[in-house]
């Protein structure tokens, strides 16, 4: 039988300063980790907390929160429940997003079609910097862009005092294409050369390669950018509040002054008291963001999961 | 019927005059006369960069996709030289259907890989697409195996079936040549000693172009064959001319894996 050494005089008992380096850098990530979901807790839950109390605290009805058009949560009903329809502004802000969904998302996907497809080479050298130039522009320029511009064309050459939904619209359209369209170009990228091949060996014009092909086999992704997109767009405030008018009436014109969840929360959150029911009320405003963008996530990882061929 | 075999017998399916092929600056075919003759398996062997691939896919024009290139001479097909710019690639290339080395089904059903090709030009009638995807699944001898599942997605098939689901993709659009590049060179011996035996049993109907690496593929399936030597046609003649008593040293030393 061999002859036993003591453990501590071998040397792969010794311990290492690797070892220890290795675990220093473990527990250093491992703490950033912690510090990170932490801190997402605790934004969950105080904007939970805080958003609940509106109903919970306050005496508040869900069911008002969603279906009244009144919003003056500094006032209260005869029965002592503040008035709380935020209505106009969940409309405002679904119509802003939707309309600026259908107008950027087939704006992206011919641009990102003819980056890739149509004009490889000016798609990059020139195309490629310019949007992501566009992404860079501070949303803050883009409103002031709308307030200066299209405002006043609107005002001009349709209807009523340019603000409105209608320019809501055409800011976030403008906003979220270069997002959207970098993202469409790289889902139209990730179709594989092969199938492109295939297509045009069987016959296909590149027409008939683009949308029975491309389209089709891009759409998750093609999905997926429109929805960060509208994510996107559902989210701003800023720039949608310099241009929509913020009157919290349900909008009956897309040429009238109108609110979204954001432009109420922007315009509110400087002139109430944390604690009261009026601060309370923009706190649920505030979940209702949190959780439509915790719904766009979910979307997107859902879809990006996709379907095995 | 004879006497249209007779005339096939004497005009080749596909015939090339003094065919070059430009990377930019680069000659890679450095003039290609060769006929390639109705309802034959010709096989194209070579080393790797000979051109064999290059000279393929200049049948149906699918070097048009790389930039910076030019041809020059003639290939003629169907009574038309294919080289002219103005030539429509979309008949071209629904008359010269290709297969590829590896199979590239699009991530739709079975049913609808076989009937993208009849559809983009144009058949959509339910009952006449039904009958031509059961006839050419048919001949791509696959039709037992995927009857009852012409819905699944197409990727859910084996790389063998699959490769046959290629084959039966290229005859819907019913196609008088068909190119094959390397179509067994991913598979297994047991699928592809399959293929072979498909490709054997289509040319009765087709003829056939096979590009292949695999010298005893060619010499078991071709009946000519050329072989491609940088960029130019060293040696060409029936199949087994080439393998028996080839005329050049290099043709005797390429087949018998002297270099490779």
């Amino acid at each position: 039988m061999a002859k036993l050494v003591k453990e501590t005089e071998h040397p792969l008992f010794k311990k290492s300063s690797k070892l220890r380096t290795e675990r220093f850098g473990k527990g250093l990530t491992f703490a950033a980790v912690l510090l990170t979901a932490l801190l997402t807790a605790a934004i969950f839950f105080l904007v939970i907390s805080k958003g609940l109390s509106t109903f919970f605290v306050n005496g508040g009805s869900v069911k008002e929160f969603f279906t009244g058009s009144t919003w003056n949560p500094g006032q209260k009903h005869e029965g002592g429940s503040p008035i709380i329809g935020a209505l106009p502004f969940l409309t405002g802000s679904l119509a802003v997003t939707g309309l600026s969904a259908l107008i950027c998302t087939p704006l992206a996907i011919g641009a990102a079609l003819f980056m890739s497809e149509i004009s490889p080479k000016a798609g990059r050298k020139v195309m490629q910097p310019v949007i992501e130039l566009l992404v860079g522009i501070p949303s803050v320029v883009y409103g002031f862009i709308g307030l200066s511009v299209v405002v006043p064309l609107l005002r001009d050459h349709v209807t009523g005092s340019g603000f409105g939904i209608a320019a809501g619209t055409i800011v976030l359209s403008v906003m979220i294409l270069p997002t959207v369209t970098s993202l469409a170009l790289d889902a139209i990228q990730a179709v594989p050369r092969s199938l492109r091949e295939a297509s045009l060996a069987l016959g296909s014009t590149r027409w008939q390669m683009i949308y029975k092909v491309i389209l089709k086999t891009a759409k998750p992704g093609l999905l997926m950018a429109v929805i960060f997109g509208m994510a996107r767009a559902f989210g701003e405030a800023l720039a949608v509040q310099m241009v929509i008018g913020n009157a919290s009436v349900i909008p009956h014109s897309l040429f009238e002054p109108a609110s979204t969840l954001t432009s109420i929360l922007t315009m509110g959150m400087g002139y109430t008291v944390l604690g009261t029911a009026e601060n309370n009320a923009l706190w649920t405003l505030a979940l209702i963001l949190l959780l439509m963008s915790l719904a766009f996530t979910i979307a997107v990882r859902w879809i990006g999961r996709g379907k095995p061929q | 019927m004879r006497q249209a075999a007779a005339e096939h017998i004497l005009t080749p399916a596909i015939r090339t005059e003094d065919f070059r092929f430009y990377y930019g600056s680069h000659e890679a075919l450095k003039g290609i006369t060769l006929s390639v003759e109705q309802n034959e398996i010709t096989a194209l062997i070579g080393p790797s960069g000979c051109g064999k691939s290059t000279f393929l896919r200049s049948l149906n024009r699918m070097n048009d996709l790389i930039p910076d290139t030019r041809t020059a001479g003639e290939i003629w097909i169907g009574g038309k030289d294919i080289t002219k710019p103005a030539e429509d690639t979309v008949a071209l290339r629904k008359q010269v259907g290709m297969v590829f080395q590896h199979a590239s089904p699009f991530p739709f059903s079975i049913y609808d890989n076989v009937a993208y090709g009849p559809r983009i030009h144009g058949k959509v009638r339910k009952a006449e697409l039904d009958e031509l995807v059961e006839s050419c699944l048919q001949s791509a001898a696959l039709w037992d195996e995927v009857k009852d599942t012409l819905n699944k997605p197409a990727g859910s098939l084996s790389g063998g079936q699959q490769q046959r689901l290629m084959i039966a993709r290229a005859l819907a659009t019913k196609p008088d040549i068909l190119l094959m590049d390397e179509p067994t060179s991913a598979l297994d011996p047991i699928s592809g000693a399959k293929i072979e035996r498909l490709i054997q049993s289509l040319k009765t109907q087709f003829t056939i172009v096979l590009v292949t690496h695999n010298m005893q593929q060619a010499a078991r399936i071709s009946d000519r064959t050329a072989f491609f030597l940088n960029g130019e046609v060293k040696e060409t003649g029936r199949t087994e001319m080439i393998f028996n008593s080839p005329v050049y040293e290099e043709t005797k030393d390429y087949i018998s894996g002297k270099f490779g």
